[in-house]
């Protein structure tokens, strides 16, 4: 490593470890940033002679970032930035931490990805799906999908590892010299109704999804989800029962089996490590708060929360407690919570807090759902009826506060 | 149609949600079914999906926002045959947010750079920069957007809500009774603050033919923010005053928070 790159780590050590004395957070961020400012090219750097993979898209990122780590562990040692710091700061931070790793499993955010990737030069980039989230940021949707495809002609040896089922995904991943297709499904369509090559109408059928103007279609695929606790590979079944719950983390599960093979892991002995993953950065986690016993669940932006509410009426209705941020890192405009089906939510207790509280609460007052406001999650927390586990959701800010709240970060 | 007073039920239009529906904006036509309903006003709320012909035949058209490619398709198809303005001019109310408000307007500029022409029921030119070369393209506003009321709605309390656009729109000159700005941005960009234009104009009314058609950048949904704009709207569309709600405004809190977020007085 070159002097002034060891160095800049060391700077940046230095301010995270203030960073943690001040009682600021873990420091991944900070060191980091001092860590680039004073080289540039650590990034790339760190990432030398290792197998580099990364994971992008709007939802399931941190946690198939796990998954993709505990099937890559099969094989040695692996890095990654696994509490969800996914800007190149964080990343920094990560590949610093454990320079003997031979295997990288990154997490980054959509709009890094160029930055990471051009440094990092991933053997496969994950790409997730793509749905409305922070538009305040992001702008619009179809911008990102742009972004990714013009970096894959800038990667000559990344392999794509992509879901096939979200049509803006598909687009991207056609820019990549190769890209392996998994059917990890789609919940939520709105934002791509258009085709993202010719902006003509899309159609779907249960299956597939094409567009009549220009012929882009959904793209054969070699690994789908076959079920709630079943991947289907090359054609034959697979059984997979993961600790973590919901269809959306099969998904997740289908999509880091996908890469994990390209990384030489065989399917059967990544789904087996997979399988031991119990809980990724407090989702779906239970912890007291408020003398009550509550289940974390993170959802940011519509598209996540379907997939929660998928999950919630899978079981018997408990009471919900929900926080709500308008936050730089929720992103500044609450609108998309009009675009959640909250009707669904049925007649379970529902209980809200956080910034915006007033915006859920008369979203949800218009749904005929009658939301009491509170100070804290655990004002909220102590108010739900019943002695019943609660489900305690809340946007990332919210989230990440919880688990401040419970020792969890 | 709104054939005034007795008026027992309404249809409302949520056009191309779809295409038009990237910020929530249909929740503008579940407030407006909402507050009607509690009114004793049997409210319908018709999604037309994207590729449809619009019907004539409603009481309020409800457009949202969108992505560059979604709204050029949108005002295609809405281009085709006129069916907003037939519409209008037999009497119907339109709510246009955003991309709904550059469609409504005479052009703007699609997905491709290229002009497109908009179906001219308010008179706003929306480009990248009003004024080029003079004026360069200005970054895309985003944030909170206040605005004080004025014309037609000036008896409304001050409009929040939250605007996320490229362009920028202004007037061109054409007949007398084109209508008015909504109002004047007291905080946000709006339809084009700094750029090159004299005022601070945000949205657009206008009376045509039997109807009205109410444009502006608030997204929010704007009607959960402003109920008085909602009311306003229902108002229009049942050709008569409302009835009273008849029971606690759920839009209070909201209303009252914002206010407060924004540094603004209580109404």
């Amino acid at each position: 490593m070159r002097l002034r790159t060891r160095t800049a780590l060391g700077v940046g050590r230095l301010a995270a470890a203030t960073s943690r004395r001040l009682g600021r957070g873990a420091g991944e961020v900070v060191g980091g940033t001092v860590a680039l400012r004073f080289a540039p090219d650590a990034l790339a750097e760190l990432a030398t002679g290792r197998t580099v993979a990364t994971v992008s898209g709007t939802n399931g990122k941190t946690t198939t970032t796990r998954l993709l780590s505990a099937a890559l562990a099969t094989q040695g040692p692996v890095v990654s930035n696994a509490g969800g710091a996914n800007m190149p700061a964080g990343v920094i931070t990560a590949l610093a931490s454990a320079t003997h790793a031979e295997r990288a499993a990154l997490e980054v955010d959509e709009l890094h990805l160029p930055g990471v990737a051009r440094a990092t030069q991933p053997k496969v980039a994950c790409l997730l799906n793509l749905s409305r989230d922070q538009l305040d940021r992001a702008n619009e949707t179809r911008r990102i999908a742009g972004i990714w495809r013009s970096l894959g002609g800038e990667l000559p040896g990344t392999r794509a590892v992509a879901n096939a089922d979200d049509p803006l995904v598909v687009w991207a991943a056609d820019g990549f010299g190769a890209t392996t297709w998994v059917g990890a499904g789609q919940v939520w369509t709105a934002d791509a109704m258009v085709c993202p090559r010719c902006a003509q109408l899309l159609r779907r059928d249960a299956h597939r999804w094409w567009c009549p103007a220009c012929g882009l279609e959904r793209p054969e695929t070699t690994i789908d989800v076959g079920g709630p606790t079943q991947l289907v590979v090359d054609g034959a079944r697979h059984d997979i029962a993961l600790h973590l719950p919901g269809r959306c983390n099969v998904a997740n599960a289908a999509i880091a089996a996908a890469a994990a093979r390209e990384l030489g892991v065989d399917i059967s002995t990544a789904l087996h490590a997979m399988e031991q993953v119990e809980a990724v950065a407090g989702r779906y986690e239970t912890v007291r708060l408020g003398g009550r016993d509550a289940r974390l669940l993170l959802a940011k932006n519509p598209a996540g929360w379907v997939e929660m509410i998928e999950l919630l009426e899978a079981a018997p209705a408990r009471p919900m407690v929900i926080g709500f941020n308008a936050r730089a890192a929720d992103g500044r405009d609450p609108s998309w919570i009009w675009d959640v089906p909250v009707q669904r939510l049925g007649d379970r207790p529902v209980l809200v807090y956080g910034d915006r509280a007033a915006d859920l609460r008369t979203r949800l007052a218009y749904a005929g759902i009658d939301a009491p406001s509170f100070g804290s999650a655990a004002d909220a927390l102590r108010a739900a009826p019943g002695d019943a586990p609660v489900d305690l959701l809340a946007t990332y800010t919210a989230f990440r506060d919880l688990l401040v709240e419970t020792g969890l970060a | 149609m709104s054939a005034g007073v007795g008026v027992s039920e309404i249809a409302i239009a949520l056009v191309y949600p779809e295409l038009l529906g990237t910020y929530g904006d249909g929740g503008n036509a579940e407030v407006l079914a909402a507050r009607a309903r509690w009114r004793g006003i049997d409210a319908t709320v018709i999604n037309v999906p994207a590729g449809d012909a619009l019907p004539t035949s409603c009481d309020l058209y409800v457009l949202g926002g969108g992505e560059d490619e979604p709204q050029t398709l949108a005002a295609q198809s809405l281009r085709d045959g006129s069916p907003l303005t037939r519409a209008v001019e037999g009497g119907a109310v339109v709510l246009a947010v955003c991309a709904g408000l550059q469609i409504v307007g005479e052009s703007f500029v699609g997905s491709d750079g290229e002009v497109e022409d908009g179906l001219g029921l308010l008179p706003l030119r929306t480009r990248r920069s009003l004024a080029p070369p003079t004026e360069p393209v200005p970054p895309r506003a985003v944030g909170d957007l206040a605005v004080r009321a004025t014309g037609a709605l000036a008896h409304l309390p001050v409009l929040t809500g939250y605007e996320n656009h490229g362009g920028r729109s202004v007037r061109v000159d054409t007949v007398d009774d084109a209508g008015g700005p909504l109002g004047t941005v007291v905080g946000g960009v709006g339809m084009a603050v700094g750029n090159g234009t004299p005022d601070a104009a945000e949205g657009w009314v206008r009376d045509l033919g039997r109807g009205h058609v109410v444009a502006t950048y608030l997204h929010g949904p704007v009607l959960a923010q402003n109920p008085a704009l909602a009311d306003h709207l229902l108002a229009a569309a049942t050709g008569a005053p409302l009835p009273d709600l008849g029971r606690p405004d759920p839009a209070a809190p909201l209303r009252a928070a914002r206010l407060r977020q924004l540094g603004l007085p209580p109404d």
